[in-house]
């Protein structure tokens, strides 16, 4: 047992630490994902993908990079260190790994190119009002009528929708006996004619969510993936990729980062707080939590280099994850004492029209409040614990 | 023993109920807080019609003669409605130091206007250094003639834009964390030298920053001895916890209401998700802290008028207490609600917004924690 990495790996992280340090946007630096326009989302994706590294953990037949395990992972790594924008997770994450899986070669040929070049902006089109944790429960209806589904029903929490040029999107094709039956996976043109985006606007004052109404929305059969009415396999297996980057070991660490230098700006009695002994040892356990966390992706990691798969395991690092990011930013919000309370809006502080205490405190109760979301998404905690229970435990 | 209320409560507690029911449901509230002022003067107004703005001062002043069983009354059913309006600076910090306090001559000046709704107050106590340490002070009251001049920054005052006056600590001698030295002011917002920068708050509220540029005040800004206004702050900052636990027990109380009943309702996996026991238990624990916050409310402004020591360890209680429960049943509640407790179009978020900072405001749990260990 040994968790040294070779010195091939060294020397890839060597690599690729340069590789962000000298072609990062300098623009970009420091920016919150609430203070990014849709170009500002796609610079740094576009950069990767001049450079071959933008979709790593695709094979490589469609554009992927063939790295080992370990190199994906210490790319993700020196990315989070650095701060860098991800590439959007609703192409490279989502679907591609759908499409290259379960799609014909008509569709491989025009749907990949796009997520690679960061042309085609896709946006997931999953729950609905009564269909969250519960995800089979979703009762958006396509019909087939000659070579077109004609699609009526109504999507919420659709991420960055407002943004996006196509929607993957599950809908029912049959009403069947058992509800994951009858569920098919479609792709739909946003500026079809029918499709209307409203924004949700969140508690922290964000708008990053989407509700999509589809009203007598056309779909050309063809885009159709897979086959009609087995589309809650491709669901699943979309869902188990969700999961899998969720720990978010190495920002969190950045954030921990953050947060000390936070702390150690912040005076308690004329002493800086993170020298003081109820914060510094708050600072530890999360650390040393963070460390727990970070030792079970690598195991998990170890264990997919031999060949296995992520498996129910992966409910873990999600809660864990989670949990952590959310203590996280509640430390950092109670970090800046009285300064939690200014209302910052992200835009204006960038610029810093309103200066209202330290730089460090602005947005962080906003962080906070919209970090709340992570233990609802992509599977509530529970229903991650109930996985665990069911899959793990056999109870 | 005895824990109900009198009559006089009672009626006070359906009085302001009904208030709020009626004119300040949410849509209400989210019109004020977007209005480019923040706040509803006419509610203001109507306040003192009501009579909640006479409650805690004595009769002679124009008062209802209230304690601060009155006070957590009109607090906890306005905290229902997430009332903006500045009850706790106007009358809780600063009517409560006036009442308490302040000289005869001064109350007659100031009182009357507090409490027809035409003069509205806030406290500018804390520092950009200072964290929670009330004595934590580099503003300076330097004596000038029969006056003062004030020179330095207040930080993070809360319902400052909407005030005409301003009650100021300063240090008048000592070091900068000595408790001795310290001295409060009635200081006019429109005083030359006096600068503010306003904004909102992430509960809905408004705040701002304040700059004294050689304020020039005069013998009768000072209230009490000179350099021994610290007591009179950390008296005041107790009673406003009594008033800041009643509030959080009503959003609690809210909150807790909203998720039972949401659970009730909302259906996955064909059954309302109120049936899984993990849920069920959940919304136990949130009972639990909500009724261990209502006794610790109840326990700190029965405490509120006993010895200093006595009354420091009630209120630093009662605010780790309320701090925590306000933080599980928060988060809990929007968990809970899921992805529609994320909203700004639902309540459930406002309130834990609101929950939140309550957690800061007069000292967070770990500050409250070591003053009771002290106390």
């Amino acid at each position: 047992m040994d968790v040294e990495f070779a010195p091939e790996d060294a020397a890839f992280r060597e690599e690729v630490r340069s590789f962000i340090e000298e072609n990062y946007p300098k623009h970009l630096i420091g920016k919150d994902r609430g203070d990014l326009s849709k170009e500002d989302f796609l610079a740094w994706h576009r950069i990767l993908h001049t450079k071959g590294w933008v979709a790593p953990s695709w094979p490589e037949e469609f554009g992927g990079t063939n790295w080992t395990v370990t190199q994906k992972y210490i790319f993700n790594e020196e990315s989070a260190r650095f701060g860098t924008i991800p590439p959007l997770p609703f192409g490279v994450g989502m679907l591609g790994p759908v499409i290259y899986t379960f799609g014909n070669q008509e569709q491989k040929d025009w749907v990949l190119p796009g997520i690679l070049s960061g042309d085609t902006w896709w946006c997931q089109g999953y729950s609905e009002p009564g269909a969250g944790s519960d995800l089979a429960s979703l009762k958006t209806k396509a019909v087939l009528e000659g070579d077109e589904y004609v699609v009526n029903g109504h999507k919420i929490w659709t991420t960055l929708a407002q943004h996006a040029d196509w929607m993957f999107c599950l809908v029912r094709t049959t009403s069947g006996d058992k509800r994951q039956d009858g569920i098919s996976f479609l792709l739909i043109d946003m500026n079809t004619p029918g499709m209307e985006v409203r924004p949700i606007i969140t508690i922290d004052g964000g708008h990053e969510v989407n509700e999509v109404f589809l009203t007598d929305v056309r779909v050309p059969a063809k885009n159709l993936v897979g086959e009609q009415d087995k589309g809650w396999t491709i669901a699943k297996f979309l869902l188990g990729n969700e999961r899998s980057g969720i720990a978010g070991v190495a920002r969190s660490k950045k954030a921990i980062d953050r947060l000390r230098d936070i702390a150690r700006g912040e005076l308690e009695d004329g002493e800086p707080l993170l020298n003081t002994a109820d914060f510094s040892k708050k600072i530890a356990e999360l650390e040393i939590d963070l460390t727990a966390l970070e030792y079970t992706e690598l195991r998990t990691l170890a264990s997919e280099s031999r060949g296995k798969g992520p498996g129910p395991e992966s409910s873990i690092l999600k809660i864990k994850g989670t949990e952590i990011q959310q203590r996280i930013t509640e430390l950092t919000m109670e970090a800046v004492g009285n300064y939690a309370s200014p209302w910052v809006p992200a835009a204006e502080a960038g610029d810093n029209y309103l200066t209202i205490g330290p730089d460090a405190s602005h947005g962080v109760s906003q962080t906070y409040f919209n970090n709340r979301k992570t233990s609802i998404y992509g599977g509530s905690n529970e229903i991650q614990r109930n996985i665990i229970a069911k899959m793990v435990l056999g109870l | 023993m005895d824990f109900s209320f009198t009559e006089e409560q009672t009626l006070l507690r359906n009085m302001v109920q009904s208030f709020v029911q009626d004119n300040y449901d949410f849509d209400t509230r989210m019109k004020i807080i977007r209005s480019e002022e923040g706040m509803s003067r006419e509610i203001w107004q109507q306040f003192a019609e009501l009579g909640l703005l006479a409650a805690p001062f004595s009769e002679e002043l124009g008062g209802l003669d209230g304690g601060p069983i009155e006070t957590m009354v009109i607090m906890e059913e306005l905290a229902r409605g997430l009332v903006v309006e500045p009850y706790m600076p106007t009358v809780v910090l600063c009517g409560g130091i006036l009442n308490r306090h302040a000289s005869k001559e001064q109350q007659e000046t100031h009182l009357p206007s507090l409490i027809a709704g035409e003069s509205i107050w806030a406290l500018a106590y804390s520092e950009p250094q200072g964290r929670f340490n009330l004595a934590d002070i580099v503003t300076s009251a330097k004596a000038d003639g029969a006056g003062f001049v004030l020179n330095g920054t207040k930080a993070v005052v809360q319902g400052g834009p909407w005030a005409d006056k301003l009650i100021v600590s300063a240090r008048v001698s000592g070091g900068q964390r000595d408790q001795d030295g310290v001295s409060l002011f009635i200081v006019d917002k429109s005083a030359a030298g006096v600068s503010t920068q306003d904004y909102p708050t992430v509960d809905g509220g408004r705040a701002c920053e304040v700059t004294l540029e050689n304020v020039a005040v005069g013998a009768d800004a000072l209230i009490g001895e000179a350099g021994k206004g610290f007591a009179i702050l950390d008296e005041a900052i107790d009673y406003g916890i009594g008033a800041l636990s009643a509030e959080a027990v009503g959003h609690m109380k809210q909150l807790n209401d909203a998720t039972v009943e949401y659970c009730k309702t909302r259906k996955q996996f064909g059954v309302a998700i109120g049936s899984f026991q993990v849920l069920q238990h959940r919304m136990v624990d949130m009972f639990m802290e909500y009724e261990q916050s209502v006794s610790m409310t109840y326990m700190v402004n029965m405490k509120l008028t006993e010895s200093e020591a006595e009354r420091k360890k009630a209120a630093s209680g009662a605010k780790v207490q309320i701090g925590k429960s306000g933080r599980f049943v928060g988060q809990q509640a929007v968990q809970l609600h899921g992805g529609m407790g994320m909203t700004e179009e639902l309540n459930v978020g406002h309130y834990f917004k609101r929950l939140t900072m309550i957690d800061t405001q007069f000292g967070n749990v770990d500050h409250h924690l070591k003053r009771f260990a002290a106390a």
